[in-house]
């Protein structure tokens, strides 16, 4: 990156120590956004388009391309007065977005703390590396689905279990964004802290956390949508206690309840969005200032 | 400074240098740099001359051979300015100082002089991403000064950079030389560089690295940037330059 800027400004900007001090003025600086008119319009394009691609679908699309009921797929806007006008749906429907936004907030938070934990752990020792890292592929390759009668026997078929699922499906990019960026410090950068003899602890907190950021929230961001379809998958196999929206979408589905069916997956599709919004937000918050990255953001 | 009766800063004696993997990177190298010395190695590249700044800092241990540094307090400026992306100029300035264990108040002002000393002053809240290469190097150079250190080792610091920031930064390198007085040992493959900025020469042989030549400059300090374009300069760098091209063989 130095290499990148240094024709741009080095001659420039790089005047007599003695004589005259820079101006904050001359540092390069990233280029700045500008926004074209396009980057308003097209949203709003996308969204007519797939607003009438729905109403297509609905009145014409189904019945003549599939020959199915056109009330399978509900218009839109009998999706939004069944759903979310009618009182007792939209109680329903509000009350389950909670539930399952809880659950998936409390399983990443745990994941988060797990994941942190192993990954730090690891990347003290090669050696700890070696004896954890296996376990961790092997629990992402196996299918939630097998270790349901295991994880209900153990914590019941109510809400704890769908917090574990969420555990379970969040945790593997947790632990190995963390690790890959705990160990992928600078080695000039480590140098540095040999030559002044600091701790493990220094290192890992002044060096390697702090290098490791950007790549941890990365992992956040995958994580955390991740425990949303967590929260969801758990609902379908652990339906006991208070009513998620994955669980209202199995009681809508089995009533043919449909336009309160599509409402539940838009709420669904809704909670992902904001969580992955929610978690750039505090990435740029958090990392914005100083991370250079490699794609220019757009 | 220069002053010959000067007591060595730094010395080696006999240092071999042969790597796990068996390459022999330095062979029964010995030299000294003495106090107030501006001692400069060339050497065709992948000679070993990185391994002996970091056998003088003790980040790597030679294999044989002894190595004297007179003060534990070394300066250390490497081919990268290895600053830590997430901290201002400032903060990064004041690292070792906080490695060192130095207090909040005394290391900020220690960071606040040595920032204005290399120009630096109006971006002390700037990070790095917005520095350009040369001053990402002020910046390098700032942080190892905050320990006032009494040798300097420099790693190749200006290789990166378009040749006319490396020759503003040889001058200002030279003014803080005179100012502090610190021992200076500095690796770089420009002969230019070494002639313009050293009381000597050595020229090191390729791998595995012997010194094969001494030269000492007599031009006194302080150095014009002229200095570079008069005919003792061109007729010093031109021995240089010819045992540099004996030493490939």
């Amino acid at each position: 990156m130095s290499l990148q800027q240094a024709p741009v400004s080095g001659g420039m900007t790089d005047a007599l120590v003695d004589i005259h001090p820079l101006s904050p003025d001359d540092a390069p600086r990233g280029a700045k956004k500008h926004r074209h008119w396009s980057d308003y319009v097209a949203p709003v394009i996308g969204f007519g388009g797939f607003i009438g691609f729905w109403y297509f679908m609905s009145y014409w699309g189904l019945k003549h391309i599939w020959d199915k009921p056109g009330f399978l797929i509900t218009s839109p806007h009998r999706v939004v007065n069944e759903s979310f006008v009618d009182d007792v749906s939209r109680k329903a429907l509000f009350s389950g977005l909670y539930w399952t936004a809880r659950v998936s907030v409390e399983g990443l938070i745990i994941a988060i703390v797990v994941g942190m934990a192993l990954a730090i752990l690891m990347s003290q020792a090669r050696w700890l590396e070696r004896s954890i890292w296996p376990y961790l592929v092997a629990m992402q390759a196996i299918p939630i689905l097998a270790l349901v009668p295991i994880i209900g026997s153990i914590f019941g078929f109510e809400i704890p279990s769908r917090i574990f699922v969420c555990v379970l499906i969040s945790l593997f990019p947790i632990v190995s964004n963390t690790l890959f960026g705990l160990l992928s410090a600078d080695v000039g950068q480590h140098d540095l802290f040999t030559l002044h003899h600091v701790s493990r602890w220094t290192r890992l907190v002044k060096l390697q956390l702090p290098n490791a950021m950007p790549t941890i929230f990365t992992g956040f961001r995958i994580a955390a949508g991740l425990s949303v379809i967590g929260a969801i998958v758990g609902e379908i196999f652990f339906k006991r206690g208070d009513k998620g929206v994955g669980i209202l979408l199995d009681s809508y589905r089995s009533r043919a309840q449909f336009p309160q069916m599509y409402g539940a997956l838009i709420l669904a599709a809704a909670l992902g969005i904001a969580v992955f919004i929610v978690f750039g937000w505090l990435n740029n918050l958090v990392v914005g200032r100083w991370y250079e990255s490699t794609r220019k953001s757009g | 400074m220069g002053d010959v009766g000067a007591a060595p800063a730094l010395s080696f004696d006999g240092v071999s240098m042969v790597f796990p993997d068996g390459t022999h990177a330095l062979r029964e190298t010995t030299f000294e740099v003495r106090a107030g010395e501006f001692v400069t190695v060339v050497g065709p590249s992948g000679c070993g001359k990185s391994t002996l700044l970091r056998i003088a800092s003790g980040l790597t241990h030679a294999t044989s051979g002894t190595v004297h540094v007179e003060d534990r307090n070394v300066g250390y400026v490497f081919q990268d300015p290895t600053l830590l992306q997430w901290r201002t100029v400032q903060k990064n300035v004041e690292l070792f100082a906080e490695l060192e264990g130095v207090d909040k108040d005394e290391r900020a002002r220690r960071a606040a002089e040595n920032i204005a000393l290399v120009g630096l002053n109006g971006f002390e809240t700037k990070y790095p991403k917005q520095l350009s290469g040369g001053m990402k190097m002020r910046c390098s150079l700032a942080r190892s000064l905050v320990m006032d250190p009494q040798i300097f080792l420099f790693d190749e610091p200006f290789g990166a950079l378009d040749e006319i920031t490396r020759e503003k930064l040889n001058d200002e390198l030279l003014s803080l030389f005179q100012r502090k007085g610190f021992a200076s040992l500095f690796i770089t493959h420009s002969i230019y560089e070494a002639v313009f900025l050293s009381t000597r020469v050595l020229v090191m042989s390729a791998r595995p690295g012997q010194i094969v030549g001494d030269f000492t400059v007599p031009f006194p300090y302080p150095r014009s940037p002229d200095l570079r374009f008069e005919p003792e300069f061109a007729e010093l760098s031109g021995q240089v330059s010819h045992a540099l091209r004996g030493a490939h063989v």
